[in-house]
C-alpha cells in the first residue's frame, strides 16, 4: 500500500489524477475502520491531512465553504450558530474524540447512508465543491449520494469543501439509537426551514440506500404552513408531513433495527423536529 | 507516583487497590501486552458455518507462505483432541465436523500477526454443509431434530417437585424471553505460551481459574500437569467469559511445534466468537395466588440454550431450577429446566449464571401477580418474602439472615429522585435529540434477585493460600500466594486485608497468582472472597498460632522471625453441598444465599421506544463489608450490566449465525446509560462464612434487570416479556401510546 | 515502509513503520509502550485514546505515517492529578479501559478550558458550560467502561478539577 502525501492543494490534486485508486483519508476515522478490519485495503492512500487549505472555512454571500479538513468539533464550535442542524448533527457522530478528527467531507466521501451529517446538508440544500486537475464543479447535494457508499465523485476528484448556506430560518436534526451516546444511527431526519422562499428542507438518514429528502413532504408543509400569520401547525398537518416523510424512506430490516420501527421513528421525529422548528419560528 | 496507605488498613476499610497506580499509569501488563524477543504470532482459522462436514482441510497454500512457522490441524493434537468444563466434549480443532459458527478449525503461527491471519485465511477447507439446529425447544422436544450432540440435544433435565396443589383464585401466566448477552470484557483473550527446556510450557494466561486451565490443558498436549505452569496475567475483564478456555491450549500447540514462544490475541469481533455467552432462555411461568396475594404454586419451564458444546450448562441449569421461584415461600412448586445442544453459539458461564434469566421472569410473575391481586410491586413481594427458616424450592432451609421484607422496606422508602428536566442530556435519546419532552413518561420498577454464592450440587469447592512471614530490611513482611484470578474484582486488597488484621503487620505482599501453589477454584459465583478469603485467613491464623508458640518465652516478633521466616499453606473449603434429587430437585444444594433488591425510576419516551434510566437505587445484604469502595463498585457493575442486559445488550443469532460481533453493534452501556445510584449496605453475617461475609459481585446482576424491565412497563403500560426491550416493543405496540 | 519521527512523551522516537499501521499498534507494538489499549480496533470503546498535541483522539483510528512529526502523549507520558483520584475513587476495577479514561479525562479538560462547547442543550455557542456530573458524563461518552466504574468515574474526575 502506498502512501502520498502531498502538503498543497495543487500536489493533492495531481497525486489524485495520477493514482485515482487512491484514497482520500483526512481524519481517518472511516477509512481505518476499514483497513483494520481488513474489508478494504486501498492500493494507496492519499493523506490530506498536510493540506492547509482545506483546515479553513470561510463566508461568502451568506454561505459558508467549509474546508474538506474541518473536523465535526471545530464546526460545531466555530460554526454552530449560522449552521445549527450541521452542527446538531455534528455533536452526535461517534465520541468526541471521533469528533475531534472527523470531517462532514469524511462522511461524504463514504457515502454511508448512516452519516449523521447528510440529513442536515440535504435539508439545507448544500453543494459539494469537487475538484480535479480538470476543474473545480459544484454538485448539489441531492444530487451527490448514489449508492450505498457511492457518491459522485469522479474517480480524478477531491472534496475541496462542503458549501452550505447560512440558516436562514429553524433548523433541527434527530437522530435515534438504542443507547444514550456513542451510536450509530438506526434513523436520523433533519428539517430546515426556509422563511425566505417559503420552502421546507428534509433530510432521512439510515432508512434508504442512500441519504434522500422527502420532496413530497417538504412541499406539502411549504404549502400548508401560515408564514405570514405564524399560526400553529394544525396536529393533522404535522401528522401528515411525518407520514410523508415515513413514505418517502425505503427502510430495511437490520442488526440495528427493523423497517417498521425505522418507518414510525422518521415519522415521529418529522412532527417533533417539526414542531420545535416552528415554535423558534413564531419567536415563542 | 505512590499512593499512602497511612495505618493498618484491615478488614472492613476502603484500602485502595495496589495494582492501582500500575493501571493509571499504563504499567500494569495484561495477556496483550506480554512480549518476548523472538517470539511468534498465533492466528486460529475459524469456521464460518454454524453446522458442516469437514470434508478436506489443505494446509500446503498457508504453510507456504513467508513467515509462516507451522500449520496445525486436529491431527497435530498431542493429546486427548477434547477438553471441556464439565463434559470433555468440545474439541481442541474441529474434527471432520463443525457444530458452530466460529469454532475452531486450524491454527497458524508466523512472525507477524498479520502473516498469521492471512495464512490462517489461506487454508483452504471443504466444507459439506448440513442443516443448523438452531430452534432449542425443537432440539429438546422435537424427537425428529438431528442431534447435535451424540448423547442427544438435552444438556441437562432438572425438575423441581413439592406440593400438589397447582390451583388458585388467581392464576397469572406468561411467557418470557432473555436474550444472549455477552460478557464484552475490555480486555481480549490473549497470552503467551512459552516452550520450556523440560518438554513442557509455561502460560501466561488472562483466565479466571488457572488449575481448571491446567487441567484441561495438560491432557491435550499429552503432558503431565506438573509440565504444564500457568501463571496468571493482567486480566482485561471477565464476567465468566474466562471460565472455559480460549487460546490455551492453540498457543501452547504451536509454541511446542515450533519450539518458539507463541502470543495469541484475539481482536475484537474474534473474541464474539472465542468466548461462551449468557444462555439465551425462553420460560413458561404459570403463578397461582390466594386473593390477598399470597403465593399457592408456581409452576415453570425454562429452556436454556447451551449452543454446540457443555461448557457449564449443566450448572447453569441446576441454578435455574434451584432458584427459579425466586426468594418467596411458595409450598408447590413444579419447575422443568433444561439445558440444549443447537448449533447455535455455546452459552456457559456469565455473571449470575443461570439465575439471571429465571429472575427476569420471576419478578416480571410478581409485578403481574400484584397487579391482579391489587397490590403494590413491594407489598406482594413483603407478604411473600423468604426470611431466615423459610424452606426454599429445593427444601433447602434458609438457615442464615435473610431480612428481604426489611430490604424491600427499606428501599421503598428511598427518597425518589425529582422530576425530569428538558435539558436533553437528561432526556431518553440524550444530545441525539430526538424528544424535547414529547412522549416522555416516568416509570418505577422494584426487582428482587436471590443468588447461590461459591460452587454448588456437591461440588468439591475450595481454596488454597500460602502465607508466609519474614524479615525483610528488618522489618516483619507478609507474603500472601494463592492461585486465586484477580479480575478487577479486587481480591488482592481483600486478601492484603484480611493478613494484615489476621497478623497485625501492615507490609504485605501478594505474590502473583500461578500454579506452584494449590487451586484456589475459580474467580466466579461470588466466591473468592469467602473461599480465597477463608483460605488466607485459615493460613494467617496457622502462621500466628506458630508464631506465638514461638513466643511463648517472650521474644519478639523480629527475634522469632531472625531464625527464618514461618510458612503456612492452607485449604479452606466451605460448608458441604448436596446434589438435587434427580427426580424432584430437593437437596441442600447451595452453602450461602444472597439477596439484593432494586429500585428503578427510568423516563420513557413511549412513541420512539427509547429510555433513560434516570437513577438506580438497591439494598444489599453483603453479611460483612470487607472494603466499602470496592464493594460498592461491585454493585455498581453488577447493576451496569443488568441494565445492558434490560435495555441493549444481545448477540444477535440468525440462522445460528452471529449478525452483530461488534461494539458497534453491540452495545454495551456507556457512562451516559448508567445513572447514579442510591446503595444501602446491609451487615447481617453469615456464621458460617470468613469474618461472616456474603459474596457480593452477582446479586445485583439479577435485580437490576427485572427492576428496569417493570419500570419501563410501569411507564408505558406495556407487557414487555422479553429482555433487551427493544425500542420496537415500545414503539410499535399500539397506536394508543402515542400523543 | 516509511521511516518517520514523532515526539512520544517528549523525545523524539525513529519509526519504521507500514503505512497502513495504525498509531495505535505502532505506540504498542513498534516502541512498546502498551499502556494504550487496544479493545475494539474501530473506534468503539475509547481504551486506545491518546493526546495528539494535546487533543484526545482514539489512535486506532490514526495511521502512524499521518502523526509523522507530530507530539503525541500517551497513558505513560501523563502526569495529572486525576491519576490519584482514579484510584481514590476506584474509577476502575480490571483496569484495561483506564489509561483511555484518563487520557480522555485531560483532553477533555483542556478542550473544557478552551471555552469548547459539549453538547449540552440549546445554545451551543454558549461558552461558560459549568463541569457538573452531567457535564461530566456527557463529555467522557466515548470511553466504554465494562466494569461499570462509571460513578468512580465521574467522582474521580469531579475531585481532579477540584
Amino acid at each position: 500500500m502506498d502512501f502520498l502525501r502531498p502538503t498543497t492543494w495543487a500536489d493533492a490534486l495531481a497525486a489524485k489524477a495520477e493514482r485515482p485508486e487512491a484514497t482520500p483519508i483526512q481524519g481517518g476515522t472511516d477509512v481505518m475502520v476499514e483497513i483494520n478490519l481488513d474489508k478494504g485495503r486501498p492500493a494507496a492512500l492519499l493523506d490530506l491531512n498536510p493540506v492547509a487549505e482545506l483546515r479553513d472555512w470561510s463566508s461568502e454571500d451568506g454561505w459558508l465553504r467549509i474546508g474538506a479538513g474541518v473536523s465535526y468539533t471545530r464546526l460545531i464550535d466555530e460554526l454552530g450558530d449560522r449552521l445549527p442542524g450541521l452542527a446538531q448533527a455534528s455533536r452526535t457522530v461517534g465520541s468526541p474524540q471521533i469528533r475531534n478528527r472527523g470531517t462532514v467531507a469524511g462522511n461524504l466521501g463514504a457515502a454511508s447512508p448512516a452519516g449523521d451529517s447528510h440529513p442536515p446538508l440535504l435539508a439545507s440544500d448544500a453543494l459539494v465543491e469537487a475538484e480535479s486537475v480538470r476543474g473545480s464543479r459544484l454538485i448539489p447535494i441531492g444530487e451527490f449520494y448514489l449508492g450505498v457508499k457511492r457518491n459522485a465523485l469522479e474517480p480524478d476528484e477531491l472534496i475541496r469543501a462542503v458549501r452550505v448556506p447560512y440558516a436562514d430560518g429553524p433548523q433541527y436534526f434527530s437522530k435515534i439509537g438504542t443507547r444514550n451516546a456513542m451510536v450509530i444511527a438506526v434513523c436520523s431526519f433533519a428539517v430546515a426551514l426556509h422563511p425566505s422562499r417559503r420552502g421546507v428542507g428534509t433530510g432521512i438518514g439510515s432508512a434508504a440506500p442512500t441519504p434522500r429528502r422527502a420532496p413530497e413532504a417538504e412541499e406539502f408543509l411549504a404549502g400548508e404552513l401560515d408564514w405570514d400569520g405564524r399560526t400553529a401547525v394544525p396536529d393533522e398537518t404535522a401528522r401528515r408531513f411525518g407520514e410523508l416523510v415515513a413514505r418517502a424512506a425505503s427502510p430495511i430490516d437490520d442488526v440495528r433495527g427493523t423497517r417498521d420501527y425505522r418507518v414510525h421513528a422518521l415519522a415521529v421525529m418529522a412532527r417533533r423536529t417539526l414542531g420545535w422548528a416552528w415554535t423558534e419560528y413564531r419567536g415563542i | 507516583m505512590s499512593i499512602a496507605t497511612g495505618q493498618v488498613q484491615g478488614v472492613g476499610q476502603s484500602l485502595l487497590r495496589p495494582d492501582g497506580t500500575l493501571k493509571v499509569t499504563g504499567e500494569f501488563a495484561y495477556s496483550s501486552d506480554l512480549w518476548l524477543d523472538g517470539m511468534l504470532w498465533g492466528a486460529t482459522l475459524r469456521s464460518p458455518h454454524p453446522s458442516a462436514w469437514i470434508r478436506s482441510i489443505d494446509v500446503g497454500p498457508a504453510l507456504a507462505m513467508p513467515g509462516v512457522f507451522a500449520v496445525l490441524t486436529h491431527q497435530d493434537v498431542p493429546g486427548v483432541k477434547f477438553y471441556g468444563l464439565e463434559h470433555k466434549d468440545q474439541p481442541v480443532l474441529a474434527i471432520d465436523q463443525v457444530r458452530y459458527q466460529g469454532e475452531p478449525v486450524a491454527l497458524v503461527a508466523a512472525d507477524h500477526p498479520e502473516t498469521a491471519r492471512r495464512a490462517a485465511d489461506a487454508i483452504v477447507v471443504g466444507y459439506e454443509l448440513r442443516e443448523a439446529v438452531t430452534d432449542p425447544r425443537q432440539a429438546a422436544f422435537d424427537p425428529a431434530c438431528p442431534q447435535v450432540n451424540p448423547h442427544g440435544n438435552v444438556v441437562r433435565h432438572q425438575p423441581v417437585r413439592v406440593g400438589d396443589r397447582f390451583t388458585a383464585d388467581v392464576v397469572v401466566t406468561a411467557e418470557y424471553e432473555v436474550g444472549m448477552q455477552d460478557q464484552a470484557f475490555l480486555g481480549p483473550e490473549s497470552g503467551l505460551a512459552v516452550p520450556a527446556e523440560d518438554g513442557g510450557v509455561d502460560l501466561y494466561v488472562a483466565t479466571q481459574w488457572l488449575h481448571v486451565d491446567q487441567d484441561q490443558v495438560a491432557p491435550c498436549l499429552g503432558l503431565p500437569k506438573e509440565k504444564v505452569r500457568l501463571t496468571l496475567a493482567g486480566v482485561g475483564g471477565a464476567f465468566g467469559a474466562r471460565e472455559d478456555l480460549s487460546m490455551q491450549i492453540h498457543a501452547s500447540m504451536l509454541a511446542l511445534r515450533t519450539g518458539k514462544p507463541i502470543k495469541i490475541v484475539y481482536g475484537r469481533e474474534e473474541s464474539f466468537f472465542g468466548h461462551v455467552h449468557r444462555h439465551p432462555a425462553w420460560m413458561r411461568y404459570e403463578h397461582g395466588a390466594t386473593a390477598d396475594g399470597m403465593l399457592v404454586y408456581v409452576r415453570a419451564e425454562i429452556v436454556l440454550d447451551g449452543g454446540a458444546y457443555t461448557s457449564s450448562s449443566p450448572a447453569v441449569v441446576g441454578n435455574a431450577a434451584s432458584l427459579g421461584v425466586g426468594p418467596y415461600e411458595v409450598d408447590n412448586v413444579w419447575i422443568d429446566a433444561y439445558g440444549t445442544y443447537t448449533n447455535n453459539p455455546p452459552c456457559g458461564a456469565m455473571r449470575g449464571f443461570g439465575a439471571v434469566q429465571a429472575c427476569f421472569a420471576y419478578e416480571s410473575q410478581m409485578d403481574r401477580l400484584a397487579e391482579a391481586c391489587g397490590l403494590s410491586p413491594v407489598e406482594i413481594r413483603i407478604r411473600n418474602a423468604v426470611s431466615q427458616g423459610s424452606r426454599l424450592a429445593t427444601g433447602q432451609v434458609v438457615d442464615t439472615p435473610a431480612p428481604l421484607a426489611g430490604m424491600l422496606r427499606e428501599l421503598a422508602a428511598m427518597p425518589l429522585p425529582g422530576p425530569g428536566s428538558t435539558d436533553l442530556r437528561a432526556l431518553p435519546g440524550g444530545v441525539a435529540q430526538t424528544t424535547h419532552g414529547e412522549g416522555v413518561r416516568r416509570g418505577i420498577g422494584y426487582g428482587v434477585g436471590i443468588k447461590n454464592i461459591c460452587f454448588s450440587e456437591g461440588f468439591d469447592d475450595y481454596s488454597t493460600a500460602r502465607v508466609r512471614v519474614e524479615l525483610l530490611g528488618g522489618e516483619p513482611h507478609v507474603l500472601v500466594h494463592t492461585a486465586a484470578a484477580e479480575v478487577g474484582q479486587g481480591l488482592i486488597m481483600v486478601k492484603s486485608q484480611i493478613a494484615r488484621t489476621e497478623l497485625g503487620i501492615d507490609r504485605v505482599t501478594i505474590v502473583p497468582a500461578d500454579t506452584t501453589v494449590g487451586s484456589a477454584g475459580s474467580s466466579s459465583a461470588s466466591r473468592q472472597s469467602y473461599v480465597t478469603g477463608g483460605a488466607v485467613k485459615a493460613a494467617c491464623e496457622a502462621v500466628r498460632e506458630r508464631l506465638d508458640k514461638l513466643r511463648a518465652g517472650g521474644a519478639s516478633l523480629a527475634e522469632v522471625l531472625a531464625a527464618g521466616p514461618v510458612e503456612e499453606t492452607r485449604e479452606y473449603r466451605h460448608r458441604p453441598t448436596f446434589p438435587m434429587d434427580p427426580v424432584t430437585g430437593q437437596g441442600d444444594s447451595h452453602t450461602q444465599l444472597a439477596l439484593c433488591v432494586h429500585r428503578a425510576v427510568v423516563d420513557v419516551d413511549v412513541e420512539l421506544g427509547l429510555v433513560k434510566v434516570v437513577e438506580l437505587a438497591a439494598v444489599q445484604d453483603v453479611g460483612r463489608i470487607m472494603n466499602p469502595l470496592a464493594l460498592e463498585g461491585q454493585i455498581h457493575g453488577g447493576t451496569a450490566q443488568g441494565l445492558g442486559l434490560a435495555l441493549m445488550e444481545e448477540i444477535q443469532v440468525r440462522d445460528g449465525k452471529v449478525l452483530n460481533p461488534s461494539f458497534t453493534d453491540y452495545l454495551i452501556p456507556t457512562i451516559l446509560d448508567m445513572p447514579p445510584m442510591r446503595l444501602s449496605i446491609l451487615e447481617n453475617p453469615d456464621p458460617h462464612a470468613p469474618y461472616g461475609l456474603r459474596g457480593a459481585g452477582e446479586p445485583p446482576t439479577l435485580s437490576s434487570t427485572p427492576a428496569i424491565a417493570a419500570a419501563v412497563r410501569n411507564a408505558t403500560g406495556l407487557a414487555l416479556a422479553r429482555v433487551p426491550i427493544r425500542p420496537d416493543d415500545i414503539a410499535l405496540a399500539g397506536s394508543a401510546l402515542a400523543g | 515502509m516509511a521511516d518517520i519521527r514523532m515526539r512520544v512523551n517528549g523525545s523524539i522516537e525513529k519509526l519504521d513503520v507500514e503505512p497502513r499501521v495504525s498509531l495505535l499498534d505502532a505506540l504498542r507494538e513498534h516502541l512498546g509502550l502498551t499502556g494504550t489499549k487496544k479493545g475494539c480496533d474501530q473506534g468503539a470503546c475509547g481504551a486506545c485514546t491518546v493526546l495528539a498535541d494535546g487533543e484526545r483522539i482514539v489512535s486506532c483510528l490514526a495511521l502512524a505515517v499521518q502523526y509523522a512529526d507530530r507530539d503525541i502523549t500517551t497513558i505513560e507520558g501523563v502526569t495529572s492529578p486525576l491519576q490519584r483520584s482514579f484510584v481514590r475513587h476506584d474509577g476502575f476495577q480490571c483496569g484495561y479501559c483506564t489509561s483511555g479514561q484518563i487520557c480522555s479525562a485531560v483532553g477533555m479538560l483542556t478542550e473544557h478550558a478552551a471555552g469548547a462547547p459539549s453538547a449540552v442543550t440549546g445554545d451551543l455557542a454558549t461558552m461558560e458550560i459549568e463541569l457538573t456530573a452531567e457535564e461530566i458524563r456527557e463529555r467522557m461518552s466515548g470511553n466504554l467502561c465494562r466494569c461499570g466504574a462509571y460513578n468512580g468515574i465521574v467522582a474521580a474526575i469531579e475531585e481532579g478539577i477540584r
